[in-house]
């Protein structure tokens, strides 16, 4: 059979389970819309969790991203896993006894105010739809790479599927189909990641391959590799940090308080029966994650390894000098994999020297020694263009496995960038069907009419993602960083705060939800224009790029959770304290007895 | 049987703080501040800094939520506040 054949039938076969589980799991009660009736067991709560959470960009770019930065992607790893813990241990318990369906009706009712939910429910939307656009341009594009449709083909055909079961389903829908994308986007993670690993270290365990010799040498992999990516100019692989340590610091905070704080991954918590499962479903979406986010880094050294040794193949294997003339391999000679993946402009070579070999290296090195080395070889310059998705989309082809095996990463694509959508459409419909429509416009709405509105929201929000993806604002690159920033300097303190402060009252978390928010895009606007818009940018009146402390703007929001914090508790001291009946209420949500399903009253 | 809510949040935060510290050890510390210095160390193939940032301290943090699920369990039934 041949390998566009075989991709269509996995990819349709995949297909064809969600819609049945669709078909199966049609929500018909507020409870099973917004949280599934409160009845999803914790381990499979927590491959939803997983599914929800890793993106289009966990699943195709991550390994990639790492391959590049070496030791420095640690922060990926580490940011994206580490907001687990605060999320298990300081929101999730205490969120579910509380009871209720959305974030923002937690911190509406905490901070007896309505304006404090609407300002929350503003940071979800927008957290929520700036994430949104890059999963459905992720979907366009794994559509047209996988199954040769247009991209905006491959837009339509997901915002249909996710209609299917998103809009019947809610967060019934939702969930079951999560877990079915789940295993079907972790087998399609891990089986090539084995093969690599077996390939390169006879080690079958990538996580273990990782930290063992080469096959055929007696060096360990990473000192291999350290060795090779030197010898062209690169940092070395264990220890290039990203920007400062510092940075690295605040990086890697940024992104685990923003994990613990974005809604659409705390809602799944309201889907399980107990406080106690919420603890333990936590460690469960933890383990399932840790599955794909242990392996990321195995793969990508592997496939470093392995586009190098195709590039320079006894540089690799017998320890030739790399500088010789016929160290590289012959632009003609090279692999067909390579052919195919120039066809989509993700790999791309000029002959600068016009040698007809391929030199890759690193010529932006500021090393004079590798300079010197690199001009009396004669290389004019780095030859070969390698785009970062290529890590994880060829990684079957370069290690010539069979068709089946790329297909499976066809449809595991698919359905990474699938489940985080629907996750998040999950989000905005309810936020605005329970928090804008019943808690704001209209509180004596019917219960058949809420469902009603949950569904017409969730149409409509489908429609709007499927049109930002259509046509992405200038700004989509910036984005995920955004929706990092926003729910680490807003609504991770609030929540927080909400539970673990009893004294803290609406005035304080008002004034730090919107000063957090606020510095955190000053910032982030400063340096890449006022809503992204190109030339609005005024980075010099904040005294150069990454002038606070040298941290990059994706990396602020830590910054701007403790501006939350320390404005919080200053204006608290001066106004006076929460209500008697908030107090009570607080010391309700720290104890698990009398936990009761999650429902929506106000 | 205690039965007293301040001691019993007094004890979750004991617990709390305990895992943070590890928490915050084993990813900012040993992960990052002291990777240059650990990477001396070898495990396996792995330097031992780099080691703790891409794949030790994920493997901690799984073990840290599932002894707080276990440990804050034991604290409701210790003071009476579990689910029933």
């Amino acid at each position: 059979m041949d390998l566009q054949t075989t991709i269509y039938l996995f990819v349709g076969a995949s297909f064809a389970l969600y819609i049945g589980i669709a078909i199966w799991a049609r929500a018909g009660s507020t409870s099973e819309f917004y949280a599934a009736g409160g009845s999803v067991p914790p381990v499979m709560n927590g491959m939803a969790t997983a599914a929800d959470w890793m993106s289009a960009a966990s699943f195709i770019s991550m390994a990639g991203l790492i391959s590049n930065m070496g030791y420095g992607g640690g922060l990926f790893l580490m940011g994206w896993t580490g907001g687990y813990v605060l999320l298990a241990m300081l929101l999730a318990p205490y969120l579910r006894k509380f009871g209720k369906f959305t974030v923002p009706q937690f911190i509406g009712d905490r901070f007896y105010s309505k304006s404090a939910s609407t300002v929350a429910v503003l940071c979800l939307l927008t957290a929520s739809l700036t994430y949104i656009i890059g999963q459905m341009t992720g979907v366009g594009v794994a559509f047209s790479r996988f199954l040769g449709v247009t991209s905006e083909m491959g837009i339509y055909i997901g915002m249909a599927i996710v209609f299917a079961y998103a809009v019947f389903g809610g967060m019934k829908g939702i969930t079951y189909t999560q877990v079915a994308q789940y295993c079907v986007l972790i087998a399609a993670y891990i089986v090539p990641a084995i093969f690599i690993s077996l390939q390169l270290t006879g080690n079958p365990i990538p996580q273990l391959g990782l930290g063992s010799t080469m096959s055929g040498t007696d060096v360990s992999l990473l000192a291999k590799l350290d060795q090779v990516v030197v010898d062209l100019g690169f940092g070395k692989y264990t220890t290039t940090t990203a920007g400062s340590t510092l940075n690295m610091f605040v990086y890697t905070m940024s992104l685990m308080i923003g994990t613990a704080g974005l809604p659409h991954v705390i809602m799944r918590f309201f889907t399980v029966p107990t406080v106690a499962a919420a603890r333990s479903s936590a460690g469960w979406a933890l383990v399932f994650i840790a599955l794909l986010y242990t392996t990321a880094p195995a793969v990508a050294a592997m496939a470093k390894m392995n586009l190098i040794r195709t590039i320079t193949p006894g540089v690799v294997m017998q320890n030739t000098d790399p500088y010789a003339a016929d160290s590289q391999i012959k632009y003609d000679e090279r692999p067909d994999w390579m052919k195919r993946w120039e066809k989509t402009g993700l790999l791309k070579f000029a002959d600068k020297n016009g040698d007809g070999r391929i030199q890759y290296y690193n010529d932006k090195s500021k090393n004079d020694a590798f300079k010197a080395k690199a001009d009396a070889a004669g290389w004019k310059g780095n030859e070969l263009t390698v785009n970062a998705d290529i890590i994880v989309l060829a990684n079957p082809e370069i290690a010539l496995l069979p068709n089946w095996v790329i297909a499976l990463v066809a449809a595991g694509g698919l359905a990474a960038a699938l489940s985080t959508a629907a996750g998040l459409l999950m989000a905005i419909s309810s936020a605005v069907s329970h928090d804008l429509v019943k808690g704001i416009f209209n509180p004596n709405i019917s219960e058949k009419n809420e469902l009603l509105a949950g569904k017409v929201s969730m149409a409509v929000a489908i429609v709007v993602a499927g049109y930002l993806g259509l046509n992405p604002p200038g700004f989509a690159a910036g984005t995920v960083a955004l929706a990092f920033g926003i729910a680490a300097s807003s609504l991770f303190p609030a929540i927080m705060m909400g539970i673990f402060s009893k004294k803290m009252n609406k005035e304080g978390a008002m004034a730090g939800m919107l000063s957090g928010l606020f510095i955190t895009l000053f910032y982030v606007f400063a340096h890449k224009g006022l809503f992204f818009i190109k030339g609005t940018d005024f980075v010099d009146m904040i005294g150069g790029p990454n002038s606070f402390f040298g941290i990059t703007p994706e990396a602020f929001g830590a910054i701007g959770a403790l501006v939350n914090f320390i404005v919080a508790f200053a204006v608290d001291k001066v106004t006076k304290e929460p209500p008697e009946h908030i107090q009570h209420m607080v010391e309700a949500v720290r104890i698990p007895r009398g936990s009761k399903a999650v429902d929506g009253a106000h | 049987m205690e039965d007293n809510s301040k001691g019993y949040w007094s004890a979750t935060l004991g617990l709390l703080g305990k895992i943070l510290a590890i928490w915050f050890l084993v990813s900012f510390g040993a992960g990052i501040l002291f990777a240059d210095a650990l990477n001396g160390i070898k495990l396996g193939g792995y330097p031992l800094g780099f080691w703790f940032a891409h794949q030790g301290s994920m493997y901690i943090f799984i073990a840290l939520i599932f002894y707080y699920a276990k440990a804050m369990g034991d604290i409701d039934r210790r003071f009476d506040v579990h689910e029933d």
